[in-house]
């Protein structure tokens, strides 16, 4: 029937008495169905994936979370000679270096963002956008390659001066060798900060008119009216781009594996050399000898997926009064 | 004199404040140069035609490329597409023609999470669900996972094209006698077919770059990989392996397959988006 827009998807397949001598090919165009259930099997074809991915994580790395329990998470010991497994040198290492590099390009995220929404001509303003937005489809690999051959050996002639003058601080002390936390974060700062720019430049240009010009005619700068009536209006979309954001920082694995150093230890230091779940799971995956070690590089995997899923879950929930928007990558 | 409004303080504050924005953005601007001017010089002074034609030469021996690499990243693409992409765009179609209510909810928030699942996590994932099965690793590996991270992608853009269609299109569909599923496959879809297609080489040029999953799946493979089913070499791990390596040698081939990575991915990006502009202009008159 032509009405069909206005059939309910459940309508039962008999009720449109299709044809049994037309071919398969002639029921597939015609049948509203059909199209509707192998469409229907191409979405939910996600949740599929999505409930196999949550099982084989939990099923692979059974041993792991029998042998040590929630002790896991919070064990400094990794030892894969002798079978001892904690996790805590890499759920620090990425902690670390995901709320760094969130403190660097919150900022600098932000007022970026408020640049091209509220300061630069239109035009300018999307072009601008167009080339940050490359930024975040330059692949993570190629951001360690740069990290390991022009950001470390820039960090070497940098570093030692400023340890002269903020050594003293303990998180800036020790020898530096190039690889660190630091030099993990900053690479993830230049890689998340597109994430900020983009979504926030978004949400800033949506803010309606009327704000800016309520505060206007109260006689505001034009600093006033962005940071007092603009800025305060698009918050939510703005903190969900940060938790987008940190979602992506918690999980990048390639350029962070290139520069932090690999070394499983907790220090206060950011210029000392550190490890991540993603880079302990880079590194030893394919080497790991032995079920329990697998096993537990597998539980790291799960807890990183839980924790990305979190974050995530809360910078849609955000955005999810934000119409209209387009998340980049 | 009459003080003026609004107070110098406040005047210092705007300019000071908008300035620091601006110099944000060029820091950013300038990031972006120095990473595209560097890889282009070291990438560029890399190359050679050996690059392209010969596959890796021995520790110490200077010469070979990495053309291994090259075969075993098309490969992989292609095996990706062909499985990612028409999931993608079934359930794109679903969620824009036939879904609602809650099922539409649940697909449209499972799609997004997927998306923000660690590339590594997905390596996990399709190791114990296609490599531990097979005993070895495989370029049909490493296809499965690249094309699982296409589906969202694919998904969301075909789902967000379809509609932008006109309600009017349809409905012109249906009055002429056609069913729903002709409206379509007929009308629906060709209206939408260049945005479409543009989000699919946006997201196959997302996948190009993926390294972390490709580790546990592909593997890696020092000779040109036959067939389907064994470990084979791709851009992205050759890059990471050799640029942790302390052969010199090396180095300049990892940044030379950096500069052919990054060349392809940003062209089919630039098209895209180019298209993708036009596109908007045309519909919106």
């Amino acid at each position: 029937m032509a009405n069909a827009v206005l059939a309910t998807p459940e309508a039962p397949f008999e009720s449109r008495g299709l044809d049994k001598k037309q071919t398969l090919w002639e029921r597939l165009r015609k049948g509203d169905e059909v199209a509707h259930l192998i469409t229907l099997a191409g979405g939910w074809s996600i949740l599929v994936i999505t409930v196999l991915l949550v099982q084989h994580l939990w099923v692979f790395s059974r041993l792991s979370r029998h042998a040590f329990g929630w002790h896991f998470l919070v064990d400094s010991t990794w030892d894969p000679v002798n079978g001892h497994f904690g996790a805590w040198p890499f759920v620090y290492g990425t902690v670390v270096t995901s709320l760094l590099a969130l403190a660097i390009s919150i900022p600098i995220g932000i007022g970026s963002a408020i640049f091209l929404a509220e300061l630069a001509p239109r035009k300018l303003s999307n072009g601008l956008t167009f080339l940050i937005e490359l930024l975040a489809a330059v692949p993570s690999v190629i951001y360690g390659l740069i990290g390991i051959f022009l950001l470390i050996p820039f960090l070497f002639d940098v570093v030692p001066y400023f340890q002269r003058f903020f050594g003293w601080i303990p998180i800036f002390n020790g020898t530096f060798y190039g690889v660190s936390y630091f030099s993990a974060s900053i690479v993830l700062s230049i890689m998340v900060v597109p994430f900020i720019i983009s979504i926030s430049r978004e949400v800033l240009i949506a803010v309606p008119v009327s704000q800016r010009e309520a505060m206007m005619a109260l006689g505001a700068t034009k600093w006033d009216v962005t940071w007092r009536a603009v800025v305060p209006y698009a918050r939510q979309g703005i903190m969900g781009s940060i938790f987008l954001s940190l979602a992506r920082a918690l999980g990048e694995t390639m350029a962070v594996t290139m520069v932090i150093g690999n070394v499983a230890q907790v220090s206060t230091s950011l210029m000392a050399p550190g490890y991540t779940i993603a880079a302990v799971i880079a590194n030893e995956f394919t080497e790991a000898t032995g079920d329990l070690y697998l096993h537990a590089l597998i539980e790291l995997g799960l807890v990183l997926f839980v924790v990305t899923m979190i974050f995530n879950a809360l910078a849609r929930l955000l955005m999810l009064t934000m119409k209209g928007h387009e998340v980049v990558g | 004199m009459s003080a003026s409004y609004p107070p110098l303080s406040r005047k210092i504050t705007n300019v000071v404040m908008l300035t620091l924005t601006g110099l944000c953005t060029l820091l950013v601007l300038s990031v972006l140069l120095t990473i595209l001017g560097y890889l282009l010089w070291k990438g560029a002074s890399s190359l050679n035609f050996d690059f392209f034609t010969k596959i890796p030469a021995p520790v110490g021996q200077s010469g070979g490329g990495v053309v291994n690499a090259i075969i075993g990243t098309l490969k992989l693409l292609t095996l990706a597409t062909v499985i990612g992409v028409p999931i993608g765009l079934l359930g794109g179609i679903y969620l824009s023609e036939f879904a609602s209510g809650w099922s539409a909810f649940t697909i449209r928030y499972t799609t997004d999470l997927l998306n923000g699942v660690p590339s590594v996590v997905m390596g996990i994932f399709v190791y114990t669900l296609v490599v531990v099965p097979m005993h070895h690793f495989s370029t049909l590996a490493g296809g499965v996972a690249l094309g699982i991270m296409m589906i969202p992608i694919a998904l969301r853009s075909t789902e967000d094209f379809l509609r932008a269609v006109p309600r009017s299109l349809r409905e012109g569909g249906l009055a002429l006698g056609a069913s729903k599923s002709e409206t379509i496959v007929t009308i629906v879809i060709p209206a939408a077919i260049y945005g479409i297609l543009t989000g699919i080489m946006l997201d196959i040029a997302r996948v190009a770059g993926e390294t972390a999953p490709l580790l546990f799946t592909a593997f890696g493979n020092l000779f040109n990989s036959p067939g389907w089913l064994q470990p084979s070499a791709s851009l992205p791990v050759i890059i990471y392996t050799y640029a942790i390596s302390p052969y010199e040698e090396w180095h300049k081939q990892a940044w030379a397959a950096g500069f052919v990575l990054l060349s392809g991915l940003l062209v089919l990006n630039i098209i895209s988006r180019v298209i993708l502009a036009r596109g908007k202009k045309i519909s919106h008159g």
